[in-house]
């Protein structure tokens, strides 16, 4: 079972669905000992990182994530999801992460020429890095998948794809067991549902 | 490099679609479902629902229909039509929508796009604005483009992004149906003054009209239509390749 984590923020419908969609046995879920029964995670996430994290840590989640991460469990953030996943974020602030990415999340205004405009919405191409992750076992190199974002993983050794946008911005990372991807696969169509039936075959 | 947009509109009524479709293969031309399905298996980047429902039992139709839409098409979905509170951007949103969009609701109560924003998120709302020229000006309509406010549409699209609109959609008028193009003066004029998103609505009658809009104002960032696309006048995937042969940014392999 995938236990997708329910920290009451944004909407888990479509997330929910694309993964009964591939067949995959998922539930949402905001209790901590069904996440550390399960045998994989997704961090869903949207809005400020901030209030998310506020709400991951306050709830004792944080910690149910950590140790199920470190103890190999595989796990997936998605969006503000994967920017949780690294040490810090300076979005409106500077706030620690569940540290399970090396990394800190920046404004895509420090690394994008001026006349781009954010947020970075919409379709764009992953150029994969390195050699081919898992994840992206059923994908080829330039198939699109669906950011909505305005800020980034910075200084992060652990990315496995980019997306161009005047500057090559961290579209995923993987580090072991812990991977993330900026963009939202339950809105990219068939690639998306490719990359969660991929993590749902780990 | 961040895709030129594509996206066919669908009027629901009542949960069904209105304005006669034909489409070989396709069982129920009025389901939501099956069509919007089509559409996005034909390469749309996103798909947007205008609910046309004037009663409450048609909306609860309409809600239903969402649900089932988004639990089975997986490319973001705009859902507009009578949203004129919180609890109806609550409402769709459950239902599996990604954006709302706001028009005459936001005329009568501007405080609702702020408010949205602030809830949801900027990448959440959409404003969409009937403009027409009346003396030379560029002027809101409200109610379906029947109802014209006397408000001046550049000042009133300027002041809807600093609120928290995080798209616009600007449906001329004066070209909506005449099927020569978009209105490209009024959409350079609008895009010169936003930095969001704007998605270019009334006009298109052919392919060509789409590569003239993304090269002429490459500012804009996606083009939206419906009787051509449902009537198949012109076809998503025919679009996709011309955009590409002509050095249009395009997402074609979905």
């Amino acid at each position: 079972m995938i236990a997708i984590v329910d920290y009451g923020v944004g909407n888990l419908f479509s997330l929910a669905s694309s993964l009964s969609a591939i067949g995959a046995d998922a539930a949402v879920t905001g209790d901590s000992d069904v996440i550390r029964r399960a045998e994989k995670i997704i961090l869903p996430g949207v809005g400020a990182f901030g209030d998310a994290k506020e709400k991951l840590f306050s709830s004792g989640l944080a910690d149910a994530l950590k140790e199920e991460a470190r103890g190999g469990k595989p796990i997936l953030g998605i969006c503000l999801g994967m920017q949780l996943l690294f040490d810090k974020s300076y979005e409106y602030g500077e706030y620690e992460g569940l540290g399970l990415i090396e990394g800190e999340i920046r404004p895509i205004s420090d690394v994008i020429p001026k006349d781009l405009k954010i947020p970075h919405i919409g379709w764009n191409a992953l150029n994969f890095v390195g050699e081919k992750n898992e994840i992206f076992k059923y994908l080829s190199e330039g198939d699109f998948v669906y950011f909505v974002h305005s800020f980034y993983g910075a200084s992060c050794p652990d990315v496995i794809a980019t997306s161009e946008y005047g500057y090559p911005l961290t579209a995923a990372v993987a580090r072991g067991n812990v991977y993330g991807c900026q963009f939202h696969p339950e809105k990219s169509g068939e690639v998306g549902l490719k990359i969660l039936k991929a993590f749902a075959e780990l | 490099m961040i895709t030129k947009r594509i996206i066919p509109c669908l009027d629901v009524k009542a949960g069904r679609v209105v304005k006669g479709v034909n489409f070989e293969g396709l069982s129920d031309v009025s389901s939501p479902v099956e069509l919007g399905k089509y559409y996005s298996d034909n390469g749309a980047d996103e798909l947007v629902f205008y609910d046309i429902t004037a009663s409450s039992d048609g909306r609860r139709l309409f809600t239903d229909i969402l649900t089932e839409v988004a639990s089975k098409i997986f490319i973001p979905l705009t859902v507009g039509g009578g949203i004129n509170s919180l609890d109806d951007f609550d409402r769709v949103l459950k239902c599996g929508a990604d954006k709302v969009s706001v028009n005459s609701g936001a005329i009568k109560n501007p405080n609702l796009i702020e408010e949205a924003a602030k809830r949801y998120g900027d990448q959440c709302v959409v404003l969409s604005v009937d403009v027409k020229r009346v003396a030379g000006k560029f002027t809101v309509f409200a109610k379906g483009g029947r109802e014209n406010t006397g408000i001046d549409a550049l000042e009133w699209i300027k002041a809807g992004a600093e609120r928290g609109a995080g798209e616009i959609v600007l449906n001329s008028i004066d070209t909506d149906g005449v099927k020569r193009g978009f209105d490209l003066e009024m959409l350079r004029a609008v895009s010169e003054i936003v930095s969001v998103p704007v998605i270019a609505s009334g006009g298109a009658g052919k392919i060509d009209d789409f590569i003239t809009l993304f090269r002429e104002l490459p500012k804009v960032d996606a083009g939206l239509a419906a009787s051509i696309f449902h009537f198949g006048e012109v076809k998503i995937n025919e679009l996709k390749e011309a955009l590409y042969r002509n050095g249009i940014p395009t997402r074609r392999k979905i």
